[in-house]
């Protein structure tokens, strides 16, 4: 049995005090007028701040104008060649110029304060995602009765625990977006809305109550197949026969089929709808790439660490190997889809595409391509050759660069289109990585005290322990 | 001293990795072993070094990334720059997003090809070679080990060969 030692305890403890007030400093911080937002970028820019005002400014201005014409230019740019004779649509714009000026500051002072809900979002999105990745592959596993991986059912059904807690909380962040706590969600925004037709198109999908409701749709379904699995998972041990085994594997066939469309139409809720004018047909399965390899090196991390606590001792050199080769493959299908999706808009040009790239080119290009160098280029250089899949270090080291990359990625996915050109990476970011690292480890090793983490009674047990490559 | 070569059939891959594993353990000299299809495992029981073809395959990719990079600069950017859907073809980093999947492919051409033939020659496959296998049978379903042996332990190896189950022991003449 696996034992939650106290200092292990206190450390996770410790990570979700420093974390909250990581978050509540940037909560505390964050401007609530328009002056003080603007006293805000004219000290924390520094020189910037004198130029800021004029149009001269090359590249601060620009991204700034571009940023907070998200909606009302890329608008009516789109708007203009689809819907020429649309009168009225004109009428909007006129109006959208004219207030131009205090709809920009207004602006600039709700992407401030979205700063820190968005440390938040972006920590406690990935952090549910890990477990959800972790769901899908568990799910993979059963639906295709994998010979290899049974001994390591019980590090994935304990790292998927984090389901329930993760959930909750991102539905309750939901709710308060709904409410107008925050602004990362500028469809919810009525007044948005109003000077805008292609959200107006858009609004019998992306509205406030149908959006909550396939939240709870998404997440109910998956902590519901999470519940049950582990429920019958745990049959197994005490059955006499195969049932548990057998009704678990068409609970996963079934559930698989659920969480393809609802993972895909969950990315464009949560994630894609940031940018609710830029739209993009292969999102879902990019967003799927980052978090399921993100999920796959957290079990690897779990696996090893439990192993050097003598607990899963059955796992040898080849379950390792194994899910080292997942996460080394993974990580290059994560980059296939992120240069498919790439090079079609760079490639088309077309403006209400480009704009989410030239955005991340422009304002965000150390976190965007850093990102490339974390996600992609060192895993493949570092763990390609077949020895190295099997170094514990080593698949620790390259494990946190992969969660580190793909954190970034999720930054990169949020932060332009709630936050604009005044990112940066500071004290509510970190906040947010420290307490959602401490609630998952948390979380997570209470549920892997419940029971022994190596499993019996699975069918496919025996193959496992004599898994060899 | 001359050392002879024994060959012993087998019908079956278990029976022969067994075989393997004692003659080994018996301290005599597996030459070689003819199969039929791979034998998973066999390389280890016959302590074979590991195969150097992935470090060649990586070197291969490598090169075909340097020519398809070369290829590229030289067609798009030096000799004839196009304007292609309004990319300019200035420099080669305004234009490398086009020209990746080009040195994608490229890498694993190379590195397919090369290393298909590097793998032939290296087990000395070539057109027009005569088969070296001493028994067509091990085409088939026969596992054929080859095992050398001095002239004074000759009877014990047959005895042993026999003991692990060979069909057949096939001894040389003088």
């Amino acid at each position: 049995m696996y034992q939650f030692s106290q200092r292990f305890k206190i450390t996770t403890l410790i990570l979700m005090g420093l974390g909250l007030l990581g978050l509540g400093y940037g909560f505390m911080s964050a401007p609530s007028t328009i002056e003080e937002a603007k006293a805000m970028m004219a000290s924390h820019e520094g020189g910037h701040g004198e130029e800021h005002g004029s149009a001269d400014h090359p590249t601060l201005a620009e991204a700034h104008h571009g940023n907070a014409d998200s909606h009302h230019e890329s608008n009516s740019e789109g708007s203009h060649s689809e819907d020429h004779g649309d009168s009225t649509n004109h009428d909007a714009h006129a109006a959208a110029a004219e207030d131009h000026g205090s709809s920009h500051d207004q602006h600039v002072l709700d992407q401030m304060k979205n700063r820190p809900w968005s440390a938040f979002y972006v920590s406690a999105l990935f952090s549910f995602l890990i477990a959800l990745g972790v769901l899908a592959f568990y799910a993979i596993n059963r639906a295709a009765q994998a010979g290899w991986s049974p001994l390591l059912f019980r590090v994935m059904e304990g790292i998927t625990s984090y389901l329930i807690p993760g959930g909750i909380i991102l539905f309750a962040f939901f709710v308060l977006s709904g409410l107008h706590m925050n602004h990362l969600f500028v469809w919810m925004d009525a007044d948005v809305v109003a000077h805008d037709q292609l959200i107006q198109n858009k609004s019998g999908y992306l509205n406030t109550p149908f959006f909550l409701v396939r939240a709870a749709i998404y997440i109910g379904g998956w902590i519901a197949y999470r519940q049950y699995s582990r429920k019958l998972s745990l049959a197994e041990e005490t059955a006499s026969d195969n049932k548990p085994f057998v009704t678990n594997f068409k609970l996963a066939a079934g559930f698989l089929a659920f969480f393809l469309v609802s993972e895909s139409m969950m990315s464009w809720d949560w994630i894609m709808s940031v940018d609710p004018h830029w739209f993009s047909t292969l999102f879902g399965w990019y967003v799927f790439a980052s978090f399921f390899v993100s999920g796959i090196t957290v079990i690897a991390l779990f696996s090893l660490y439990l192993k050097s606590k003598g607990l899963l001792e059955s796992v040898n050199n080849s379950h390792i190997h194994d899910l080292a080769k997942f996460m080394f493959g993974i990580s290059i299908f994560w980059t296939y889809l992120w240069f498919s999706q790439f090079m079609l808009i760079w490639y088309a040009d077309i403006p209400e595409e480009v704009t989410y790239y030239v955005m991340r080119f422009e304002a965000y290009k150390v976190p965007f391509l850093g990102m490339l160098v974390l996600n992609f280029i060192f895993p493949l250089l570092v763990i390609m050759r077949s020895d190295y899949k099997r170094i514990p270090w080593l698949i620790q080291t390259v494990g946190i660069v992969i969660l580190t990359g793909h954190y970034f990625d999720f930054y990169n996915m949020i932060m332009p289109g709630t936050v604009g050109a005044h990112w940066s990476f500071g004290i509510p970011e970190l906040g947010g990585i420290l307490f959602f690292t401490g609630l998952f480890l948390y979380v997570v090793a209470t549920t892997l005290t419940k029971v022994a983490v190596e499993p019996k009674g699975n069918a496919l047990l025996e193959e496992s322990k004599h898994f060899h490559y | 001293m001359a050392s002879k070569v024994f060959r012993a059939l087998y019908t079956d891959d278990d029976i022969l990795m067994n075989a393997v594993k004692q003659v080994r353990g018996q301290k005599y000299h597996i030459e070689e072993v003819y199969t039929p299809f791979p034998v998973h495992g066999l390389d280890k029981a016959l302590g074979l070094e590991d195969s150097r073809i992935s470090m060649a395959a990586f070197l291969y990719g490598v090169l075909g990334l340097t020519v398809a990079v070369t290829m590229m600069n030289y067609i798009m950017i030096e000799d004839w720059p196009q304007d292609i859907g309004g990319k300019p073809s200035f420099t080669f980093l305004q234009n490398l997003p086009a020209f990746i999947p080009v040195m994608f492919e490229m890498t694993v051409f190379f590195a397919a090809h090369l290393m298909v033939i590097t793998f032939y020659l290296r087990s000395r496959m070539w057109p027009f070679k005569k088969a070296e296998n001493p028994n067509p049978r091990t085409t088939s379903d026969i596992f054929l080990m080859e095992v050398a042996v001095k002239s004074e332990q000759e009877d014990a190896l047959t005895e042993l060969l026999l003991d692990t189950g060979a069909i057949e022991v096939q001894v040389p003449k003088a």
